[in-house]
């Protein structure tokens, strides 16, 4: 996969993983394991440009007698998400068309 | 390694960004291994999972801007004396045309990266304008059917060229700014790092 659009799909899926609720570093990569490959090195720079592009917030909170860092989506990474799942949709389309022509040669 | 070697690592890794990157940085990593001790993993386990602190130094490096970096770096780390202030201004007419002409330099080269890239463009488009050139050139001469089958003929085949050297371009420009991204963590590698704060 290209490593842009790797990296386009990795901001998502970190959005995606803090949808319904809060969550932390060490849980998110948890969370995405199974379906992309992740690890917490790769995580860090995408937390920050997300935090920095205002599509999460950060909150601190007391964890077992030490700070741990929850990420909270915002309205902007809603947006992104939903954005998303729009392209999706005409990029499955195109999927339809290539494989089709696949099976046809 | 330790938790504790891992993070005095880091640090040292990382000096030359700012105080408040180096926390950011130092916060998220320690609450990784606190993570993962947390959920059974060995210490030494919890620490080498994470990579090598070169790896994890450039996973860090490549989203912070360059301009940020050079800065900090410039940047007094404590109150200058009125000595090396009045230096500083005697000096000036010799290290201000210095900076300039280093920054200068560097959007030269900057722009210089980006004008080849619309060079190889303009070349394409120029290509594929002369295709069209030579079908126009082809019903509009008056030479004879010979001629005008030639130019015809040269025509579509400068088209067929301009179509495959845009995507040969495409992959130069793809590979440029890979290499540009490459030079341009080169760089910031050279400003970070080395002794501790």
């Amino acid at each position: 996969m290209e490593n842009q659009m790797k990296r386009g799909l990795l901001d998502v899926c970190v959005l995606a993983a803090i949808k319904c609720e809060d969550s932390y570093g060490y849980q998110i990569v948890k969370d995405l394991s199974p379906y992309v490959e992740i690890s917490e090195s790769t995580l860090y720079p995408i937390l920050r440009r997300l935090e920095n592009s205002l599509m999460l917030t950060v909150r601190t909170a007391e964890h077992n007698g030490r700070l741990r860092k929850y990420y909270h989506i915002t309205e902007a990474g809603l947006e992104r998400l939903k954005t998303f799942s729009e392209e999706w949709k005409e990029l499955m389309t195109i999927y339809e068309y290539v494989t089709r022509e696949e099976k046809n040669d | 390694m330790t938790k504790a070697e891992f993070i005095d690592s880091l640090i040292k890794n990382l000096n030359g960004l700012s105080e408040e990157d180096i926390k950011k940085s130092k916060d998220y990593y320690e609450e990784i291994i606190d993570d993962r001790m947390e959920d059974g993993i060995p210490e030494e386990d919890a620490v080498g999972g994470l990579g090598s602190i070169d790896e994890i130094k450039d996973q860090i490096l490549t989203d912070v801007p360059i301009t940020k970096i050079v800065k900090e770096r410039m940047k007094p780390k404590r109150a200058l004396k009125a000595w090396e202030i009045v230096l500083l201004i005697l000096g000036s007419p010799v290290w201000i045309p210095v900076l300039a002409a280093v920054i200068v330099v560097l959007l030269v080269l900057y722009l210089c990266f980006w004008i080849v890239i619309l060079c190889l463009y303009l070349c394409d488009f120029a290509v594929f304008v002369s295709g069209f050139g030579g079908i126009i050139g082809a019903f509009a001469q008056s030479n004879g059917f010979n001629t005008g089958m030639f130019l015809a003929g040269c025509g579509i085949a400068l088209i067929g060229a301009a179509i495959l050297l845009f995507f040969g371009f495409t992959k130069v420009a793809q590979g440029m700014i890979f290499l540009s991204k490459k030079m341009a963590l080169g760089i910031k590698r050279m400003f970070v790092g080395g002794k501790e704060k």
